[in-house]
């Protein structure tokens, strides 16, 4: 049990998606103008990568592994992560139309999100276990929603901000963006 | 060695196909009944995705009148012409629709309205609203950093003097600019008005005439001097009827003013806009 707060733990904070292994930073960077985006964006990553976790762990388990296939993992989780949001949208879409709103152009935006994959490569590379491969793409999403929705909030002072022109835009988001890393590196510090 | 490669080619064309399968019947099993008048409406609509009709875009507004959940004549910025469109998709009447233009209620021009202080700040509207309520003396002045230029969806607000204006032709009345206004003194009137008051002043008259060389002070001569009874001064403003006024003109002569403004649709011209200035009269 322990073990499961201890991935949890590290998944959210020590060895956050964005800030520490730097996955996701496309969605981080384009889709963090603010919080209530941000947010709708978190929750679809959040969505999918428990479900793909679930996924592409059974796949590469009882598919790729009897086969001696592990080599061509990557190919295999890019093609049922691609299955499975297109899925879960249709079946959103027509059962839960309230989410599938709320959600909106999130979830097609996440068919190819490295982030994603990235949980899932991840959780073969660490060994998990079936119910641990969930906990670490669930809280791993967390991680990711945190750290999105924190820098929408930095984002909207940043419009207020009057930074020398060559700073201006793009630059100084890159520069705040590091910033916020330096701030979660703190966290690696905590062991157990 | 021949094995090595068939089999994981085996192995993903099989995934392949299933996957493709499963997102077949997917497909046929979780179909939403789409109402097909969504899309020829939305295929009717500008597709500018102003926000204007309080939708989120012209699709969901399209939805939305299949629905029945919103009105046919909804897209201000389509007009009448889409309206009657949209009706007869709908099968219903199209109704009476006004095509609307966003109108800056504020005459004083840097050389009109005094100032209480030099702003050297961040060049956005909302920030200089907060320092003090802007650099102009007038509380319900313009502060003229273009907040409205920046919102507008179509490019029809430019800033001349200190006060924004608006480009008549290019201006759809989606209304966008009516929030992105700090000081809400933009508003949305029909496109032929005759007259209108270029002042919001809620001040009293003295007050207003401390402040502003252009702003009204309530001196009801154009409500007392209007044939019609279109002209009502309350909180200390004039505001002028716009379905009553018949553009005779009088109140323009009569205002101490001249902050009411007359706007007159001229063939090719479209609309032409006039106002006395205060050195005309002097001449």
């Amino acid at each position: 049990m322990s073990n499961i707060f201890m991935i949890m733990f590290a998944a959210i904070l020590t060895e956050n998606f964005i800030f520490s292994r730097f996955y996701g930073c496309c969605p981080f960077l384009g889709v963090s103008d603010k919080p209530s985006t941000a947010l709708g964006m978190g929750m679809a990553v959040t969505f999918v990568m428990t479900l793909s976790s679930a996924a592409t762990w059974a796949v590469y388990n009882y598919l790729l592994v009897p086969f001696g296939l592990e080599y061509l993992k990557t190919i295999a989780f890019i093609l049922l992560i691609a299955t499975l949001v297109q899925f879960i949208e249709m079946f959103l879409r027509k059962f839960i139309p309230a989410l599938y709103g709320a959600l909106g152009i999130y979830l097609p935006l996440i068919t190819t999100n490295c982030a994603v994959l990235g949980a899932a490569l991840v959780n073969i590379e660490e060994g998990y276990s079936f119910i641990e491969s969930v906990v670490f793409g669930f809280s791993a999403a967390l991680g990711f929603t945190l750290a999105i929705v924190v820098f929408a909030g930095v984002r909207e002072r940043l419009n207020f901000a009057d930074p020398p022109k060559a700073f201006r835009g793009f630059p100084i988001l890159l520069i705040s963006a590091s910033l916020a890393a330096m701030a979660f590196s703190g966290f690696s510090g905590m062991k157990f | 060695m021949l094995e090595q490669i068939l089999i994981p080619v085996g192995i993903f064309i099989g995934l392949g196909v299933i996957m493709g399968a499963l997102l077949a019947v997917a497909s046929r099993v979780f179909a939403v009944e789409k109402d097909e008048r969504a899309e020829q409406i939305n295929e009717c609509l500008p597709g500018a995705n102003c926000g204007g009709c309080g939708f989120t875009g012209c699709a969901a507004l399209a939805e939305a009148i299949a629905k029945g959940e919103a009105k046919v004549n909804q897209c201000s910025v389509g007009g009448a012409e889409t309206a009657e469109k949209i009706a007869a998709i709908m099968g219903v009447e199209a109704g009476h629709t006004v095509r609307m233009r966003a109108q800056v209620m504020c005459s004083g021009t840097s050389e009109y309205a005094k100032k209480k202080y030099i702003y050297e700040g961040i060049p956005s509207c909302e920030a200089a609203a907060k320092v003090g309520g802007g650099d102009k003396l007038c509380p319900n002045g313009c502060i003229g950093l273009g907040s409205c230029v920046k919102a507008c969806p179509f490019g029809a607000i430019h800033v001349e003097q200190g006060v924004a204006a608006v480009d008549y032709a290019k201006c759809r009345g989606c209304g966008v600019c009516l929030s992105a206004c700090p000081k809400g003194i933009i508003n949305l009137i029909p496109f032929d008005s005759r007259h209108w008051v270029g002042c919001m002043s809620l001040e009293d008259g003295k007050t207003t005439r401390k402040v502003c060389d252009v702003g009204c002070i309530a001196c009801k001569l154009c409500e007392k001097n209007c044939p019609e009874g279109a002209i009502s001064v309350k909180r200390s403003i004039a505001s002028i009827n716009y379905n009553i006024c018949t553009g005779c003109d009088k109140c323009v002569d009569k205002c101490p003013r001249h902050i009411i403004w007359s706007g007159r649709t001229q063939g090719e011209l479209g609309l032409v806009v006039t106002r006395l200035k205060p050195e005309d009269i002097a001449k």
